[in-house]
């Protein structure tokens, strides 16, 4: 084995991958969150549809959408290999065991919370990106100029009752996993600072709460409206 | 007081193992857990069964021999070791659970007794420095900042009882790895074979089968020497540091 695989292998080196892989996907969130914020527009959609354009046609955007779609990828994969090979740690439980006065319910159960996130994912993606990518969408003409109507697609998906909840609460779960997964993806790569850590906890949890707000609100206010 | 006592109980490492119930009297709060101990084990001496195995040695809270998982938490509810524990932390009518330390990384070897010598191993993989034996060096022969000392002390205070690995979910060991690779990486004894000793602690640590990471925190919360999550980053920076850097390919 090379050191680069015996590394990889390593406990601290898959913890790497969850750590790195992780904070991409919250720099993607980032940019998803705010890209998404044109929705609140009220322009009938046409900032939205000349983002959503722009999302899937500039070469550079293309780069980053590779690194995303890794990114999930070895965040998944990895966190298989780490969840089974921690099981294996510890075959036998406690009969009693009080784990609640040690540690954060989050950070306790971090695979479960990143299935739930997984299983809304597919539905998500399914439900706009592949539409977006492959499906049958309709056409609008801004200035001449021809875009898909994701917008119509996404202000449709969301007259429905159950999937305006299902964005809610999977929000919800995708909180608490960045409550704990913010701050430690820090620790695991090492940066651990009396100095910077308690500002990076402080930011980890504003950011596990307002960014699946923000999210969670985008269905309920497209639902809102579309009642008027 | 009068308790009841749930305790696993275990012939050797092959057998299933279970819980068994005793009743014990006439403890006083004043007692330590381990005494408590001993008293049920005379009564089952003198009845003539055999006594509940267990680990103790310095009964000072110094050595990290004794272990136990008690009420759901590792050395029970107080922070600190099992022998610093007394029974004032019970009360009359008090039902007790007792179990050993769960990890694959520490067979059972008879009742609450559990082999903990993957954490010599880890030590003999580069817990160490390498010095040359002769007359005793003078004392501050080696400049060392007072922070540096402080921090490496710290660090050094681990006692080795495995707290840590209990209470992890993962039964991780990388708050007790992350502690002797610290005390080391700080001070200026420690620099000849940091790199190596970072590489090989970690590829030990692995082998002996203890669990990952998740920094949940319960090592450090449960520690009865209170080491810091701050060891296990900085492991992390001398393991992810060492491996681009080292020789080893
Ligand atoms: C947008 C989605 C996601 C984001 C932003 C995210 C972010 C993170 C971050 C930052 C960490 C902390 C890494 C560390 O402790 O070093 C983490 C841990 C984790 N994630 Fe995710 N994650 C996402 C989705 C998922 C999915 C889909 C799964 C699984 C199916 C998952 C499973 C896990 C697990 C199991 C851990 C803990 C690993 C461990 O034991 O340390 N996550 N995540
Ligand atoms: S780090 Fe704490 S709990 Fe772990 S072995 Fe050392 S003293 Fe015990
Ligand atoms: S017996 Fe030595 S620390 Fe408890």
């Amino acid at each position: 084995m090379s050191w680069v695989t015996k590394t990889l292998n390593s406990t601290l080196g898959r913890k790497l991958v969850m750590a790195l892989t992780g904070l991409f996907l919250i720099l993607f969130l980032t940019g998803h969150v705010s890209g998404n914020l044109l929705l609140f527009k009220g322009d009938g959609g046409r900032a939205f549809n000349e983002y959503a354009k722009f999302m899937t046609t500039n070469p550079a955007i293309l780069i980053l959408s590779y690194l995303t779609y890794i990114s999930i990828l070895g965040h998944v994969v990895y966190s298989i290999l780490l969840t089974s090979y921690n099981k294996k740690a510890r075959p036998i439980n406690y009969a009693v065991n009080r784990p609640e006065t040690n540690s954060s319910w989050s950070s306790r159960n971090m695979g479960i919370l990143g299935t739930i996130i997984l299983v809304f994912l597919v539905v998500h993606l399914q439900g706009f990106w592949a539409k977006m990518h492959w499906g049958d969408i309709p056409y609008v003409t801004y200035d001449g100029q021809e875009y898909k109507d994701l917008y119509s697609v996404v202000v449709f998906a969301f007259r429905q009752e159950w999937l305006v909840a299902l964005y809610v609460i999977a929000m919800g779960f995708l909180a608490f996993h960045l409550s704990h997964g913010f701050a430690s993806a820090f620790q695991t790569l090492g940066l651990n600072h009396r100095k910077y850590s308690p500002a990076i906890e402080m930011i980890g949890k504003i950011y596990a709460i307002g960014v699946p707000i923000i999210f969670a609100s985008m269905p309920v206010y497209l639902y809102f409206t579309s009642l008027k | 007081m009068d308790l009841t006592l749930k305790i696993w109980r275990q012939k050797n490492r092959a057998d299933k193992g279970g819980f068994k119930e005793y009743k014990i009297g006439g403890i006083s709060a004043d007692m330590s857990f381990l005494e408590m101990l001993d008293v049920l084990n005379e009564d089952l001496s003198e009845k003539g069964e055999d006594p509940v195995h267990f680990d103790h040695d310095c009964r000072e809270g110094i050595c990290g021999m004794c272990s136990l998982h008690i009420n759901g938490k590792p050395h029970g509810p107080q922070q600190t070791t099992t022998c610093q524990l007394h029974m004032r932390s019970f009360k009359d009518g008090d039902t007790i659970s007792i179990e050993p330390w769960r990890a694959s990384a520490f067979p059972i070897l008879k009742d609450l007794v559990v082999d903990r010598s993957a954490f010599d191993r880890i030590i003999q993989a580069g817990g160490y420095v390498s010095v040359n034996t002769g007359g005793v060096p003078d004392a501050n022969e080696i400049p060392i900042p007072k922070v540096m000392a402080d921090e490496a002390f710290d660090a050094a205070t681990c006692i080795g009882c495995g707290a840590c690995v209990a209470a992890c979910k993962n039964a991780s060991a990388m708050l007790f790895t992350s502690a002797k690779i610290s005390q080391l990486a700080m001070l200026p004894q420690g620099q000849v074979e940091r790199k190596d000793r970072a590489e090989k602690m970690v590829a030990q640590m692995d082998a002996e089968g203890f669990g990952a990471c998740t920094n949940t925190g319960a090592c450090s919360a449960e520690c009865p020497k209170g080491i810091s999550l701050t060891n296990i980053a900085r492991m992390n920076r001398e393991y992810f540091s060492a491996v681009v850097s080292s020789n080893n390919v």
